[in-house]
């Protein structure tokens, strides 16, 4: 549930979905000609972000402890998802947002936002993704998924999440 | 009466042994803040002052009052009272409650008027609108035991600007009576935030220091966070998600343009004015990790101050521009660090437990204000050497301390657990005057520019 909400606040914030329990957008920009399969019947167009979020199944996002940016074992696992998902797709780029929980001060958690994001890019690059598809932003902790104030609220928070652009 | 001459006797002569003098009133009423701290303040601050309605030699139209300067009169005295009252100095009482005095009584009060009105001092005052559509508000403050004038003056103001003559009454006000520099005269810019939780509207908006004559600068489309006001009030740094990524912008208030502080790929945030206006300090991440560098407000190149493995942010300069405070986790934990303006001489000071935040150097120099992160988020204050802690709050999280122009007072903002509601808040040194500040909607980031000229 905690992922799919993350799934669709990501959504929400990259194509201004308006539904937030919408599982994919209704319609989708063109594909750059020959750069991904025809799209089957049902599911989302192959490459797509659409499609990027079903394979993932949550694993588009990983999480840090409190202050803390290195990528633990079950952050690798879904790492190494997403670097084969752009390997599969070569002409899609990613973004990775960095987020921190609330209880910090806006300015370092600023800072951390962006080392949370470049930590989760060095290691897409480190698994072979060209660093020059990847780029980062930090949201610090403007961007909450989850909107308690308590420590589960805070562990869904502490995350970066890669949206790939289409 | 005796007694009221002593102390004011002893308050003009020797501020610094008003404590032993007799209390004369109760205290007012507790407003949450914290008590025990400091109370070199107790005495002047019991001191009740009538300020009756400024007079006017002749009601006349002026844009600053549908009413005509009669009634602009009432205004004035108004502010100065809500002045004094809202920032917990004096016993003010107000025009509503007193007799109103003739113009020609303004510099010769009638005393047996205010005498017998537990008035220890009385502020009369006039305003005048000249010629050109200008206004002069003139402000005289008297000692009512005494019956004596301690001091008077006179601004001549555009008809827009007529609140300003009242601030500069309160600060005259404050100013002979406490000792301290004037603070009423500035100016605030914040964050106003609207919306959910999870995806906050956040715009940059200024208003005076009491909360009126508010604007908002920004529509919203683009975050904006963490301003900061020229030492000149023409322009503000700060940070912007234009275009989607965090970057640091200078806005021109007169002309309503804005342009990037520095160009660069990378993040910028955190942006700080030095005490002259003349450089801006920033915050760039490079891949990832987090340094201080300094740029003159004209552009070129910029000055790389720290390079420590780690997240080196924020910084404040000390009021003569040589030091400069900031924070850093170079030691594990968010600590607060003393260099030199230049980069060099790099070192620690806080070491009391927990982490230590958001410096911001006072612009009297004496104290370091910061938000102290043990459990709770608290606004604290200590000297430039780390020592003297001293806690002005104690609430979930409070943070982004600035300080008032005469490092007297320090604002910040709270933040509501579960809501994430923020609101703007004031307290003075002693911990006791907490209180907060009025804003339409809610409200983060403060930042508390200079006396206006």
């Amino acid at each position: 549930m905690t992922r799919k909400l993350a799934t669709a606040t990501v959504l929400a914030g990259a194509i201004a979905l308006a539904a937030c329990q919408s599982k994919a957008p209704q319609a989708l920009p063109p594909q750059p000609a020959g750069s991904t399969p025809p799209p089957q019947a049902g599911g989302p167009v192959p490459g797509s972000q659409a499609d990027f979020l079903a394979q993932m199944q949550g694993r588009d996002v990983i999480y840090f402890d409190t202050d803390r940016y290195n990528i633990d074992s079950e952050d690798v696992a879904a790492l190494q998802g997403q670097a084969q998902w752009l390997m599969r797709y070569p002409n899609k780029r990613a973004s990775i947002e960095g987020h921190s929980d609330e209880r910090g001060t806006r300015d370092y958690n600023l800072a951390l936002g962006e080392r949370r994001a470049n930590a989760a890019k060095n290691y897409l690059i480190s698994l072979g993704v060209d660093a020059g598809r990847l780029a980062t932003v930090s949201y610090g902790k403007e961007r909450p998924v989850a909107l308690g104030s308590d420590e589960a609220s805070w562990a869904k928070n502490r995350r970066a999440v890669t949206v790939t652009i289409d | 009466m005796k007694k009221t001459i002593a102390l004011i006797a002893l308050f003009l002569t020797a501020p610094a042994m008003a404590q032993t003098a007799p209390v004369l009133r109760p205290p007012p009423p507790d407003e949450g803040g914290l008590t025990g701290s400091v109370s070199d303040e107790k005495e002047w601050q019991d001191l009740g002052i009538a300020i009756p309605a400024f007079a006017t030699d002749a009601n006349q139209p002026t844009p600053a009052n549908a009413q005509g300067t009669g009634a602009l009169g009432v205004e004035v005295a108004r502010v100065i009272t809500a002045d004094l009252r809202n920032n917990g100095l004096f016993l003010p009482v107000g025009p509503d409650a007193l007799p109103r005095p003739a113009y020609v009584e303004i510099p010769a009060p009638v005393w047996g008027t205010w005498s017998g009105r537990n008035a220890d001092m009385l502020v009369q005052g006039y305003v005048k609108a000249e010629g050109d559509g200008s206004l002069t508000i003139g402000c005289y403050l008297y000692d009512v035991a005494l019956r004596q004038q301690l001091v008077q003056k006179d601004w001549r103001l555009g008809p827009a600007d007529w609140r300003r003559g009242a601030h500069k009454c309160a600060d005259l006000i404050y100013s002979r009576l406490s000792g301290e520099n004037p603070f009423f005269d500035s100016k605030i810019a914040y964050i106003a935030e609207t919306g959910p939780k999870g995806n906050r509207t956040k715009q940059l908006a200024i208003m005076d220091s009491d909360g009126a004559n508010h604007r908002f600068i920004t529509t919203g489309k683009a975050t904006a966070l963490t301003p900061r006001y020229s030492p000149d009030y023409k322009s503000i740094v700060y940070l912007s998600y234009l275009n989607g990524n965090p970057r640091i912008y200078v806005y021109d208030i007169a002309a309503g343009t804005q342009r990037l502080v520095t160009q660069s790929t990378n993040p910028t945030f955190a942006p700080r004015w030095s005490p002259d206006g003349r450089t801006i300090l920033y915050s760039m991440a490079v891949n990832g990790n987090t340094d201080i560098y300094s740029v003159s407000v004209n552009g070129g190149p910029s000055r790389r101050l720290t390079d420590a493995p780690g997240i080196d942010v924020g910084g404040s300069f000390s009021p003569d521009g040589r030091q400069i405070v900031f924070e850093s986790d170079r030691s594990g934990s968010q600590q607060v660090y003393i260099m030199n303006a230049d980069g060099s001489n790099q070192r620690r000071i806080s070491f009391f437990g927990g982490r230590a935040a958001t410096p911001e150097w006072s612009p009297r120099g004496d104290q370091i204000a910061f938000t102290h992160i043990a459990g709770n988020f608290r606004i604290a204050v200590m000297n430039p050497s780390g020592g003297d802690l001293r806690h002005l709050t104690d609430s979930w999280q409070d943070e982004a301390p600035t300080w008032a122009p005469n490092g007297r007072i320090i604002q910040f903002f709270r933040t509501e657990r579960n809501s994430g509601r923020a609101s703007l808040w004031q307290v003075d040194l002693t911990g006791r005057n907490l209180r907060r500040l009025p804003t339409p909607v809610d409200a983060s980031d403060p930042a508390w520019g200079p006396v206006l000229p």
